[in-house]
């Protein structure tokens, strides 16, 4: 298996930029049910940080319907606003294996066209039937 | 708009979740994985049926924040996706979000302790809410 305690600490390239832009913000809060608004809604760096989830399973060889999505947590310096670009650099902090599954944990940093950091998205992801 | 003051309630907010939903979702997240649109892969890879992404339900919570908040800054936010969200192909699944305000912390910023549940199932753990209020 692909998956193995020594990606531990490895940091994958990171994504292309993804422009924030009105009808991006637009589509997802439409999508969430919330329709139109002034801000970004919080969850909105999802998007670049699947970007970096999916290149990271991409590169491992791991197929995306045998991912289940564990934990999700974002840390923000400050709120994304539309003309934001951002960009994602995923490191795997943890491989465990439980009952047959794997359990990677991974850490990206969500930076803006300057570098500065918008926000950390830290997110488990559960590979089943990864161990078998 | 509720007042932040510690040990408040929290208006519950309830929402329902289509396949339409999950779809629109899928386009605007780019999280297409199949699990969530088509009942077979869901089912082959021993899930349930088709699940929300358990990001459309944090992004539920991040909603009723708004709401409680008019929209307040929000500094963290987080969960555990502890049990699926089976939404049917016909009608829809419910989330409700309820919880109380918490106590202030060093940073001047406010906790909520939220509970998220879908018909009485707890299907967020350990919630992590903080905004600048």
């Amino acid at each position: 298996m692909p998956i193995d305690a020594s990606l531990v600490g490895r940091a994958f390239p990171p994504t292309s930029p993804v422009p924030v832009t009105t009808e991006a913000v637009t589509a997802f809060a439409t999508a969430i049910g919330g329709g139109a608004t002034a801000s970004v809604p919080p969850t909105f760096p999802i998007v670049v940080t699947f970007a970096a989830l999916q290149d990271f399973l991409a590169a491992e060889q791991v197929e995306l319907s045998r991912i289940v999505h564990g934990d999700q947590r974002f840390r923000y310096e400050r709120p994304v606003v539309v003309g934001d670009e951002l960009t994602a650099t995923l490191t795997v902090t943890g491989v465990r294996s439980i009952g047959g599954n794997d359990i990677i944990s991974t850490s990206s940093e969500i930076t803006d066209a300057s570098g500065a950091v918008v926000c950390t998205a830290t997110a488990t992801l559960v590979h089943r039937g990864g161990a078998s | 708009m509720t007042v932040l003051e510690p040990g408040s309630a929290l208006e519950p907010l309830t929402y329902e979740i289509t396949r339409a939903d999950l779809v629109a979702y899928a386009g605007a997240s780019g999280d297409h994985n199949p699990i969530h649109q088509d009942e077979e892969i869901a089912r082959a890879v021993g899930l349930p049926g088709v699940i929300a992404h358990g990001m459309y339900t944090l992004a539920l919570v991040g909603r009723a924040v708004a709401t409680w908040t008019d929209e307040a800054e929000v500094v963290e936010l987080g969960a555990k996706f502890v049990a699926p969200v089976v939404v049917p192909a016909d009608g829809s699944a419910r989330i409700t979000v309820e919880g109380t305000v918490g106590e202030r912390n060093a940073d001047g910023l406010v906790p909520l302790s939220l509970q998220i549940t879908s018909d009485g199932t707890k299907v967020l753990g350990a919630p992590k809410v903080l905004v600048r209020a």
